[in-house]
């Protein structure tokens, strides 16, 4: 079933339906204001919260007690009078505050007073020799296939790199019987001690007794190896083996399935192709949006909660949404925000659900080797561009994300650069003795997902065409 | 301190570079200014037409010029820039379109240009097999093709580096002057000097003009251009209409460039466009129509680079009316890619002897400004 957006205009337009989302729609549509809730799933919980309302999982300690929070925020959406459409891509958002959304094969355009984006986070490129064979998959699609169909690895199956998001998925595969013969953790010695200064924070907050408790469950049943230095999967046409070197030894094991992670990022496209600043973050190597204490970015009019914001997890995000949509209130209807969470005890939450997390992004900051890689190491899967290209390229004038593309077409493929983005930023730095945040990051293009062109030439005529047609 | 230069060209665009190319080749050691760099804007994100065709006759003799220079375009650059000459076709969708093709062909030829030709709907097939049955003819202009836009301003910018070309890139020209038989312009921390001074920024070039007494009806404008997914081979011409905004091309990976001049809304100063996707959904509805093989192709991006339009859609291009040593190379209306080789060498010779054999005349700044100097 098609089902269109209602109106044309908005108070608040909200995108994507996980945590922050979640709690901004909720709030913005309780305190009275036109609320359209986008998101691109089939059900609403975003990553984290992935299928919360359709899950075949029902033993609730498989998938922790964490993951169930989301039926609450899903409940309280639910009881307010936010529109919500589910599998409505939105592929275009400009500083007019414009929004160009597929749904069901069909384009509309809605226009609102205040956007919040919670488009949430991506998994980080892992661009190791042989990351691109068939057998090697991020360790979050694997989560999705777990979460929305209860799927589980049964081959040879090795889980690496670091991370807590890692230890949750593999606490999560063993809990539903699946297969798991080694993990080989990339974890950098020295993190440990760089991050011991910030670990009071961090065992004072929530992570830190369920993380403990979930590494411990998992090194129970799997053989767990540390530092990891190097690793290289190998195959013809389709994974064979992984080989790494650990304390200064190298190993090769057989494996059906490779999963990687280290960590998530920010997805910044939607947000950047419409214009936002964003900033290199020197300490989760990503790009983040440039935000006031509310969640305003530098576009008037549209707001960034949850991961999209900067990586703080799902419990920050609920109160950045919060946080979010009570500004949107406060410029829009400032009476109806007399009823909400005042914004000191919001920004008091934030403070707390954001406890530890420099110690976690100290300890899980990934290590050189695995963001920047060298020789015939895939850099960008649509175009094929090894880390030689670009460098080649480089020495040749190449001097940024964008003037690599007329050399090599990086980024231009079907991914605009989810794949290869911050991997090309740090190796261009890297060969040109810059920062990052010196050489840039591509500039984004709406549609930010694809659409086909029957679809954008189905798309109702302006009033202008309309007229001229009346007329003719 | 100031550096004494022989020219000094504000602009990186493909004009801007071809211009200091040419200079370095005459001997001359240019310094080239680009606030962003080469090729950031209209140059380095157009829809690479290399096209003679339909274009309007004050230009031709520059377009036919430039022809010469893209044919050879490796020999002078050491790269490609990806240039292919499979032609552009014109085509007319009925009757009524095909008999202005057929009195605009009699026109150029009265005057002596062969470069398009009438063609019926037969060839029109063979040339591009998967248009519409319903279009009756067209014009096709044979040597014409398609470049890389940003490969090829990036070229023209490197030759000259290599050559001897100062460039700046990254810093905005600022404080230009003219004081005992020099121009003198600031560049960040640094001034140049020089007795050749060429204007060739592009969208910020009628600012520039402005300010030294020689304004000129000019507006800046964002054509749009949207690209698809891989579809399989099926069209090697560039392919424009008669009647509506469209321009059509296939490159060699498959991809296929759907432009033709709808606009986006520039913001100059921050250097972004804001896209109108209505305006696009037009474009799409054409190439729905005109090309069935197109119709489960994915639209993978669209953009809008920033650029200069003159009232009457021909360039500002030689000496000025009023200062000696100015140089104005703007304005290209969107049809300045393809012009770019030819303007920079016919520049060059402005500069360095005063004249040129190429026929410029009607686009000079004096059909604005009675010429006082």
């Amino acid at each position: 079933m098609t089902v269109a957006p209602k109106r044309e205009d908005y108070d608040v337009v909200v995108i994507g339906a996980g945590p922050a989302g979640l709690a901004a729609a909720a709030t913005s549509a309780e305190a009275g204001l036109s609320t359209l809730l986008l998101d691109e799933n089939i059900g609403p919980g975003g990553q984290v919260f992935r299928a919360i309302a359709s899950t075949p999982v029902t033993e609730r300690n498989q998938l922790g007690e964490d993951y169930w929070v989301g039926a609450d925020l899903v409940e309280s959406l639910r009881a307010s009078n936010a529109e919500v459409i589910h599998r409505a891509t939105v592929w275009s958002l400009d500083r007019n505050l414009d929004i160009a959304v597929s749904i069901g094969g069909a384009s509309a355009f809605v226009k609102a007073k205040r956007v919040i984006l919670a488009t949430g986070a991506l998994e980080r490129p892992f661009p190791i020799p042989g990351w691109t064979l068939p057998g090697v998959m991020t360790a979050g699609a694997a989560q999705t296939m777990l979460k929305s169909s209860a799927l589980v690895p049964d081959g040879r199956t090795v889980i690496a790199g670091q991370g807590p998001l890692l230890w949750l998925l593999a606490a999560q595969i063993l809990r539903l019987g699946g297969r798991i013969d080694r993990i080989l953790d990339t974890t950098e010695r020295g993190n440990y001690f760089a991050a011991l200064p910030h670990a009071f924070a961090f065992l004072t907050s929530p992570y830190f007794a369920k993380g403990l408790s979930m590494m411990r469950e998992v090194k129970a049943k799997v053989q767990v190896v540390s530092g990891v230095t190097e690793l290289a999967a190998s195959g013809d046409g389709q994974l064979a083996s992984v080989s790494y070197v650990a304390g200064g030894k190298r190993e090769t094991i057989a494996a059906d399935l490779l999963l990687l992670h280290q960590g998530v990022v920010p997805n910044v496209n939607l947000a950047m192709s419409a214009g936002v600043e964003h900033r290199w973050d020197e300490l989760q190597l990503c790009w983040s949006p440039v935000l006031d204490a509310s969640g305003n970015s530098s576009v008037t009019g549209i707001a960034i909660a949850g991961d999209g914001a900067g990586i703080g997890g799902a419990n920050a995000a609920v109160v950045r949404g919060r946080i979010a949509a009570r500004a949107a209130v406060e410029a829009l209807a400032p009476p109806a925000a007399a009823k909400l969470k005042p914004m000191a005890t919001l920004r008091a939450e934030l403070a707390k659900a954001e406890r530890g997390r420099v110690f976690l992004d100290t300890l899980f900051r990934p290590a050189p080797q695995f963001r920047i890689p060298s020789g015939d190491t895939i850099v960008c899967r649509c175009e094929e561009v090894t880390a030689k290209d670009v460098l080649d390229s480089v020495a040749i004038g190449a001097t940024g994300p964008n003037q690599l593309k007329a050399y090599r077409r990086t980024g231009m493929g079907p991914c605009q650069g989810r794949l290869c983005g911050l991997t090309v930023t740090e190796l261009m730095a890297q060969a040109r003795g810059k920062t990052p945040q010196e050489i840039g990051y591509y500039r984004l293009r709406a549609p930010v997902k694809p659409i086909t062109l029957a679809e954008l030439a189905a798309v109702p005529k302006s009033e202008a065409d309309i007229k001229a047609v009346v007329r003719g | 301190m100031t550096q004494n230069v022989d020219a000094i060209v504000v602009g990186g665009g493909i004009h801007g570079c071809s211009t200091t190319l040419h200079l370095c080749l005459a001997g001359l050691k240019p310094v080239l200014i680009e606030k962003d760099y080469a090729g950031r804007h209209a140059s380095g994100v157009n829809a690479g037409g290399v096209r003679q065709l339909a274009r309007h006759i004050p230009e031709i003799p520059l377009s036919i010029r430039s022809m010469g220079i893209w044919e050879k375009i490796k020999d002078l650059l050491d790269d490609d820039c990806s240039f292919e000459s499979y032609g552009q076709v014109l085509v007319a969708e009925n009757e009524e379109e095909l008999a202005v093709c057929r009195a605009r062909v009699a026109e150029l030829n009265a005057l002596g240009f062969t470069h398009e030709e009438l063609i019926d709907g037969a060839e029109l097939r063979r040339l591009v097999p998967a248009v519409a049955d319903t279009c009756p003819g067209g014009v096709v202009s044979r040597r014409d093709g398609a470049a890389n836009p940003a490969q090829t301003t990036t070229a023209f910018r490197r030759k000259a580096q290599q050559l001897g070309a100062t460039v700046r890139e990254g810093v905005a020209a600022t404080n230009i002057r003219y004081s005992d038989g020099l121009w003198y312009v600031d560049v960040g921390t640094e001034t140049f000097a020089a007795p050749v001074l060429v204007n060739a920024a592009g969208a910020w070039a009628g600012k520039i003009a402005a300010a030294l007494g020689e304004p000129v009806p000019v507006e800046t404008v964002a054509p749009m251009l949207m690209i698809t997914s891989r579809v399989p081979h099926f069209i090697d011409p560039v392919v424009i209409l008669r009647g509506r905004k469209l321009s059509f091309k296939q490159f060699s990976n498959g991809t296929v460039l759907i432009g033709g001049g709808h606009l986006a809304t520039p913001y100059q100063d921050r250097n972004e466009t804001v896209l109108d996707w209505k305006s696009l959904a037009v474009s799409a509805r054409t190439v729905f129509e005109l090309f069935p093989i197109m119709r489960d192709a994915t639209i993978m991006r669209a953009w809008a680079g920033i650029e200069a339009k003159m009232k009457d859609d021909i360039p500002v291009f030689g000496p000025s009316s009023r200062h000696k040593g100015l140089y104005h190379q703007f304005g290209f209306s969107l049809h300045g890619f393809q012009l770019g080789p030819g303007a920079g060498a016919v520049m060059a010779e402005l500069i360095v002897n005063g004249g040129t054999q190429t026929r410029i005349g009607d686009l000079g700044i004096d059909r604005f400004h009675p010429t006082t100097l």
